[in-house]
């Protein structure tokens, strides 16, 4: 048997940079590779991505693992999987972390089960416990109205992190590592899906993962054209608009604008939540932000306990006077 | 078209907050007292996505459902909006289990199934969320997956998928046998026509215990499991909200302005 050592990211780009989700990975990793007294690895999967190797030392790795293969242009399980259960079994780390983005969690799990070890997925937290020297997982269950600290006594221990949950270290250029190549070795008819297109949903304005306000709406907002509302106090605001999950299955607003545990993670500086309940499936998405506005009818909702300023009202009334105050006070 | 769907009885996830419970002496939730089980919303989306082949195609779709205290107006929902069989694995043994354990029951209960085309879970669970299990089977099987899917479309003995991405969304083809995990941009799950519940009430479910499916008890439930759960809590809120007064929302909503604007947050 070989001794598993070290703690390992699966790093991912977009649109040729290092993801940022990855650079906050490699910064949380190198604090439980310090905590262990061990080494921290990055690896690097795809088609052209050789180049980032050297950022990722610059973001906190010791080592850096690339697997660069055309057969890797696009995300497959089967070629994913097969490609890091190569690399596990060649570096045999103890901790493996990927970001709970769309590739981390369709690979972690399966390649939990083809390694016969177990994976949490979606954690917001990592530590190492100081007694058994495990890997401490935490993460949101029943809708994020409860947290659960699991661990897994078998190597390699895979977690996913949800973005923003970890800080990623300055870069560092005159960090030193050693950049290692991994052949992929994989045979083209071992891989039985097969990714005929791909579509980017444009979103218009600013994102919502960036925007600093964002006014998010709820089931009570009721129609598309409520919703044309709030991107109207989110245009003023040069913010973006969010929503929870029943206006986005309704159509009211795009499937890319949902906030919370199924949907985006969102930390901006204020979240001004209109006509939304604050179920803890939605605050899941959006509890980092610094400043929560209530807006909603109901004085009970659970959303006035999670804000810090509120209205109790019919939003179609007070949504209006709030616009209509703040545009005199922002150009006064 | 042989389609199996795999479906679970879970607490309310639209109960209110306030009256999510738990118990720090066994780490488990309470169930909220009044409120009624569902079958899992996400498993939901997974039924509706077999249905709707199955009205474009034709074919069978059985559900299967692990668990203990199985309440049989819950899990015969799948049944009451189509489904032809349900088969319920129901055993004191299976309960307590993680991702591994309740994947392995699964998987080794389709094994006995023996004929199918695609097998459906939800892209997760609403209890746990712990989005593992689809692809557990998968593995267990030998078979080739797609997780989060918004669209399924069969032709040619292939299934082609929108698979949910980041940035949008990835069309991917597979052969069948595969396992497909649904998430619920495939639109809202059917409701139960009168008709429907009327034939659910009359069928049967077939029981499972793990002798039937070729399970040691070793292997699943709690006993199965590869993680171990420490801790389960509720996180603290510090809920100091400073309401806005006013003679009328109209007023409220101006004072809201003015605070927001004296913390200068805007």
């Amino acid at each position: 048997m070989a001794e598993y050592k070290g703690v390992m990211v699966f790093c991912e780009a977009t649109e040729g940079k290092l993801a940022s989700t990855s650079t906050e990975l490699l910064g949380g990793g190198r604090k439980l590779a310090d905590d262990l007294g061990q080494e921290l690895s990055a690896v690097l999967v795809g088609s052209g991505i050789s180049s980032l190797a050297q950022e990722t030392i610059f973001f906190g790795a010791d080592k850096a693992y690339v697997v660069d293969d055309p057969l890797l242009q696009d995300y497959q399980t089967d070629s994913y999987v097969l490609v890091m259960e190569k690399v596990v079994n060649q570096v045999t780390p103890q901790i493996l972390i990927m970001g709970q983005t769309s590739i981390g969690r369709d690979l972690a799990p399966r390649l939990a089960f083809r390694l016969n070890t177990a994976a949490s997925l979606g954690c917001l937290e990592l530590a190492i416990d100081p007694a058994s020297k495990l890997l401490l997982q935490t993460k949101p269950v029943y809708g994020g109205n409860a947290q659960a600290a699991f661990v897994c006594q078998t190597y390699p221990q895979i977690a996913t992190v949800r973005a923003k949950a970890m800080m990623p270290l300055e870069r560092d250029k005159s960090r030193q590592g050693e950049v290692i190549t991994i052949k992929a070795g994989l045979d083209p008819s071992a891989i039985r899906t097969k990714v005929v297109e791909k579509v980017v949903e444009k979103v218009e304005g600013i994102r919502l993962q960036d925007a600093q306000v964002i006014v998010g709406g709820g089931r009570g907002i009721g129609s598309a054209e409520g919703f044309k509302q709030l991107e109207e106090l989110a245009r003023m605001l040069k913010g973006a608009v969010g929503a929870t999950r029943p206006p986005c299955d309704n159509g009211w607003a795009p499937g890319g604008a949902q906030i919370g545990l199924t949907g985006k993670i969102v930390t901006p500086e204020l979240y001004i939540a209109v006509a939304l309940s604050g179920s803890s499936q939605h605050m899941s998405g959006c509890s980092g932000s610094k400043t929560i506005v209530a807006i909603n009818k109901d004085p009970e909702a659970n959303i006035f306990r999670e804000a810090r300023f509120g209205v109790v009202g019919d939003w179609k009334k007070v949504l209006p006077a709030f616009t209509n105050k703040l545009k005199e006070l922002l150009t006064g | 078209m042989n389609m199996i769907v795999c479906v679970k009885q879970v607490i309310d996830p639209e109960a209110p907050p306030a009256s999510f419970k738990i118990d720090p002496a066994t780490n488990k939730v309470v169930p909220p007292p009044g409120v009624s089980p569902v079958i899992d919303p996400y498993a939901e989306y997974a039924v509706e996505a077999a249905l709707r082949i199955k009205d474009a195609k034709g074919g069978k779709v059985t559900a299967i459902s692990l668990g203990t205290k199985q309440l049989r107006d819950i899990v015969k929902k799948p049944l009451a909006m189509g489904a032809d069989e349900l088969i319920l694995l129901e055993d004191e043994a299976f309960d307590g289990g993680d991702s591994w354990s309740i994947a392995y029951a699964l998987a080794m209960s389709i094994k006995k199934i023996g004929e199918y085309d695609i097998i459906f879970c939800g892209r997760e669970a609403s209890d746990w969320n712990a989005g593992q299990v689809g692809s557990g089977v998968a593995e267990i099987l030998g078979l080739p997956s797609i997780t989060l899917a918004k669209k399924i479309d069969i032709t040619n003995g292939k299934a082609r998928v929108e698979r949910k991405t980041d940035e949008g969304y990835d069309v991917v083809e597979v052969s069948l046998p595969a396992l497909i995990t649904v998430s619920n941009e495939i639109g809202e799950p059917r409701y139960p026509t009168i008709k429907g519940i009327m034939a659910a009430k009359k069928k049967e479910p077939i029981i499972w215990k793990p002798a039937n499916i070729g399970v040691e008890v070793s292997q699943i439930g709690a006993a199965g499991r590869r993680t171990k759960l420490l801790k389960l809590f509720q996180p603290v809120r510090e809920g100091k909200c400073e309401v806005m007064e006013g003679e009328n929302p109209e007023e409220a909503a101006v004072n809201l302005a003015l605070k927001l604007r004296e913390a200068k947050i805007l």
